[in-house]
């Protein structure tokens, strides 16, 4: 056996180690001298605090009584973390943003720095984790009273009550020395945190060697221990639904709404990139901490005098086994747990007293402006004094309470009231309507609840509210029972609570949040939180006040201290491209001092300071709209950039089209003039060579004759060839005559087919018409519409290559549009040819030319146009293609 | 509101990275159907529920979430943020 001595002499040594490690890591964290420090394992194993004593000793007790339902407090958590893309990441996100510096302080910093919410979330916490801290004082106790009554020999055997006072005042020293060392802009306590992480892997080993002892020591192997199992009282255990779920839910609550949870997860966090870490590391470690738990449950009940107390199995197992090493390490892991939760739990806690109640209410008392000296010394000292408050209240809660029940339905109920803050929290980071006046009703609502269904009742019957009181309601109204309220009756007590206070809670947080309009400043700080991965903060909200950066500094350097507070300054005017210390008091500086105060005493502390400071010139709903406007402008200035400059885009290629097309038509015109001298020379030469023949005389007439006809038709030709260049010049200069009548459209075709028919009348084609949709009358100009059609036949009795050549003549009515569709068979126009066809002198090839100048087509466009048409190539129609469009009553121009 | 200037179809690697964030959203939701299911099943005739086949299902699930997490976890510690080269080759 252990003697006490030994043990208190052991527990000394252990604790006197970790101030070891906590003194050192702070001391080298100064010198920045540990990487490792910031590694994601201290941190997931930070996270353990949410292993308390409860779970080291309580986990057997529990299990014991309930079996698997122990689970649950581990398998909540599970979720949240392995789920951490929701909401994790976002509060550890905002945290860092807001320099959040508690869980009130998210709450009061989401809801316009509200300081009333800050009160009541920690007035919330507090309450919820006194009896918390009372059990773990109960643990450490109770695991002193094992070893001492088994132990008459060690020495005077300790009272319960002086051993409480002992651990509670030796907690509070430590938590003191190294929780309020500094007043960090983080509220960051690297040392405290590695000692913690020291103390997780404490109690981790502790119960798992114990458990190793439990399945290899006493039973043979795994495959033994689940025959153990089969064979003991535990074989079969009773799965409650409601109680399973909801205890599922409740410590998935828990673990994101605790102050102490809060602190390690987000306050504490160096790099968001641990999350992701401990998303699987930190289940990982709840698993581990459940795997032995029912087995040593199994052998507790099995090898231990029946009456034996299920919640210290852990401790007491080994005990009877002869195994003090093994004991004297379960005590350190249990005592591990405790002194980690209460460190930070007080830790946590205390940020919050000093922050929300101790600090607004000393800046009231006395006026920011008369104060002069270090605000610091303030702040560290209301630290201080809350952390032995709250570890006071903790024993005076120990000792009335008389640590009788049960270590599982304490932790329940502190996290039942917890779980009040969840409505409000997650309201606050996803909804932006939510405002302060609906999480101040939810929370009350919640805490009302809370407080008169659960904790009260916990006390016992006649503990703090009479027995009649529980069984017939307050004033007989049965409605009201505090285990059966709105007359819902056969639940369990600890589920029918969680409920109706999260139910309650929820409807009065919605309803109160969407019948009252938000201020401004909790609108800023609304969309900062919701919208907290979209990038830029709102500049915290200060329009351009009467503060000079010299009071800033002033206010700051209480708080910061000379040093910190002179190099943000000057970090703040770098920024700003100023020379000097002093930076302007812009807004954006203004709001980036303040989230930097925040992280030292909180947002609504910080904001009240600038306040006083900035003369209260806070933004109102005006200049928000104001901001919101110039976002819209600047938001629809670039639009029309956007726009502009597709316009641009098009504009160039249009031009770019153009430029391409001019180039040709230069390339064009080239080779048309030695084209045009070719055709022109061509006839003159004759006629010179065919005169001068004649201007020799003396031959015989009929040979006279003949070269006379030559000279004349190639006169013909030339004039012809002048014809249309003139003919085309007035068309294109806009100077043609119409004579509008009504024709018909098939007399017009038929004549085109008939003149036509001249061109290369050698060959013959096989023409297919619809005289039954050519039956139309039109009103136009008769001669050039057949002009146009004679050329677009006679193109393609030129030009069509076919053996056995076709053409297919084809009228549609559209509207008011008439449209005519000449095709024949033959190869078609290369589609880079297509947009040139139209233009004058445009010719495809020069072999198959047949007398034509190329000028056909360009004088059928002209028509068209001038017709109130067009001519265009059609293409995909198995040849040559062109159709014409003409309206079907032309009417003339005035 | 739609958000001006992102990208409507993402590279490969990115694409990879938005369908592991959708594995994370849907891992927790998967996790508690799974935790909750016992509460479906109920013991064959008088005798309670079985502790050690519970215990097993139980731990196996909850082993399997820690796997899952484990493989998820390493490529979404990226910043949340679009990477600068997304959408580009």
């Amino acid at each position: 056996m252990v003697p006490f001595n030994i043990l208190v002499v052991v527990c000394l040594v252990y604790v006197g180690l970790l101030f070891l490690v906590a003194f050192l890591v702070e001391r080298r964290a100064h010198a920045r001298a540990l990487p490792w420090l910031r590694s994601p394992l201290i941190y997931t194993l930070s996270l353990s605090i949410f292993c308390t004593a409860w779970t080291f000793y309580g986990a057997v007790g529990y299990a014991v009584r309930s079996g698997w339902e122990f689970m649950t407090i581990y398998l909540g958590p599970t979720l949240v973390f392995v789920g951490w893309w929701w909401v994790l990441r976002k509060l550890v996100r905002i945290g860092k943003t807001q320099r959040v510096t508690s869980i009130a302080d998210l709450i009061s910093s989401r809801y316009g720095k509200s300081n009333m919410l800050g009160v009541i979330v920690t007035v919330i916490s507090v309450v919820a984790a006194t009896p918390y801290i009372a059990l773990q004082l109960q643990s450490v106790t109770l695991s002193f009273a094992v070893f001492a009554s088994t132990a008459a020999d060690g020495g005077p055997v300790p009272d319960k009550a002086a051993t409480a006072l002992w651990v509670a005042v030796g907690l509070a020293l430590f938590t003191v020395l190294f929780g309020t060392r500094n007043l960090d802009s983080n509220e960051r306590h690297l040392g405290v945190v590695t000692a913690i992480a020291v103390e997780a892997v404490v109690k981790l080993v502790a119960l798992v060697a114990v458990g190793v002892f439990v399945v290899w020591g006493l039973a043979g192997g795994p495959a033994d221990m689940m025959a153990k199992i089969n064979a003991s009282p535990l074989s079969s255990w009773d799965l409650q639904p409601g109680r399973w779920a909801g205890l599922i839910f409740l410590s998935a609550a828990a673990v994101l709404c605790l102050p102490r949870m809060f602190q390690v997860m987000v306050v504490e966090n160096v790099d968001e990139r641990h999350l992701a870490t401990a998303s699987w590391a930190f289940p990982l470690y709840l698993f581990l901490m459940c795997l032995f738990v029912l087995p040593i449950a199994v052998a507790g009940l099995d090898l231990l005098p029946p009456g034996t107390n299920p919640d210290l199995f852990v401790l007491t197992l080994p005990l009877a086994q002869g195994q003090d090493g093994l004991a004297m390490l379960a005590f350190l892991g249990g005592f591990s747990s405790a002194t980690s939760m209460v460190i930070v739990a007080s830790i946590a806690l205390a940020t919050m007293v000093s922050n929300h109640i101790v600090m607004p209410l000393w800046l009231s008392l006395r006026p920011a402006r008369a104060v002069s000296g270090d605000v610091r010394r303030i702040v560290l000292l209301s630290r201080r004094l809350a952390i032995a408050g709250i570890v006071a209240l903790g024993y005076a809660y120990f000792q009335l309470s008389g640590g009788s029940a049960a270590l599982a339905a304490i932790g329940l109920i502190s996290f039942v009231g917890a779980a009040q803050i969840l409505p409000a929290m997650l309201g606050g980071i996803f909804w932006r309507g939510a405002t302060r006046v609906g999480a101040v009703c939810g929370l009350l609502t919640g805490a009302g609840v809370w407080v008169y269904s659960l904790y009260l009742p916990s006390f016992g019957p006649d503990g703090v509210i009479s027995a009649r009181l529980i069984a017939e309601g307050p004033w007989g109204i049965g409605w009201l029972r505090p285990q059966a309220l709105f007359g819902v009756e056969g639940i369990d007590p600890l589920i029918h609570a969680m409920f109706w206070s999260l139910v309650l809670n929820a409807t009065a947080f919605f309803a109160g949040s969407i019948l009252t309009f938000p201020g401004p400043v909790e609108r800023v700080q609304g969309a900062a939180f919701v919208n907290v991965f979209d990038g830029e903060v709102p500049a915290g909200g200060w329009v351009r006040g009467a503060a000079t950066a010299e009071n800033l500094l002033i206010l700051s350097q209480r708080i910061l201290g000379g040093d910190g507070a002179l190099a943000f300054f000057e970090a703040e005017a770098r920024m700003q491209g100023k020379a000097g210390p002093l930076p302007d008091p812009t807004p954006g500086f203004v709001g980036a001092l303040e989230r930097r105060l925040s992280g030292s005493v909180g947002a609504a502390t910080a904001h009240a300071m600038i306040a006083q400071t900035v003369g209260g010139a806070a933004v109102s709903v005006e200049d928000l709209m104001a901001v919101a406007n110039e976002t819209a402008q600047i938001m629809e200035y670039s639009a029309r950039l956007e726009a502009q400059s597709e316009e641009l885009t098009r504009t160039a290629r249009q031009l770019q089209l153009a430029n391409e097309k001019l180039t040709r038509l230069s390339v064009q015109k080239d080779s048309f003039l030695s084209q045009i001298s070719h055709e022109l020379r061509t006839p003159m030469t004759s006629i010179r060579a065919f005169s001068e023949i004649l201007m020799e005389g003396d031959m015989p007439p009929a040979m006279l004759r003949r070269h006379a006809t030559i000279i004349h038709e190639e006169a013909i030709r030339l004039t012809r060839l002048l014809d249309d260049l003139l003919n085309l010049s007035v068309l294109e200069n806009a100077g043609v005559q119409l004579t509008l009548g009504l024709v018909s459209l098939q007399d017009m075709i038929d004549r085109a087919l008939v003149a036509a028919a001249q061109t290369r009348p050698e060959r013959s084609f096989a023409v297919h018409r619809d005289p039954a949709s050519e039956a139309l009358y039109v009103t136009t100009d008769a001669d050039r519409l057949t002009q146009v059609f004679i050329n677009l036949i006679s193109n393609a009795r030129k030009y069509c290559a076919a053996p056995e050549p076709e053409l297919r003549i084809a009228v549609r009515q559209r509207g008011g549009r008439v449209m005519v569709d000449v095709i024949d068979n033959g190869r078609g126009i290369p589609e880079d040819s297509q947009a040139l066809i139209f233009e004058k002198f445009a010719r495809l090839t020069d072999e198959t030319r047949a007398g034509g100048a190329g000028l056909g087509l360009a004088i059928c466009r002209e028509v068209m146009t001038a017709l109130g048409g067009s001519i265009t190539y059609l293409p995909g129609q198995g040849g040559t293609a062109f159709r014409v469009t003409f309206p079907l009553r032309l009417r003339a121009v005035a | 509101m739609k958000r001006p200037g992102l990208p409507l179809f993402l590279q490969r690697r990115p694409y990879r990275r938005r369908r592991k964030i959708d594995a994370a959203r849907l891992l927790p939701v998967f996790g508690a159907f799974l935790l909750l299911l016992p509460m479906l099943w109920a013991p064959a005739g008088d005798e309670g529920r079985g502790t050690v086949g519970d215990g097993l299902y139980l731990f196996v699930v909850w082993a399997g979430l820690i796997a899952v997490a484990r493989l998820l976890a390493p490529s979404l510690t990226a910043d949340g943020q679009p990477d600068p080269d997304e959408g580009k080759g």
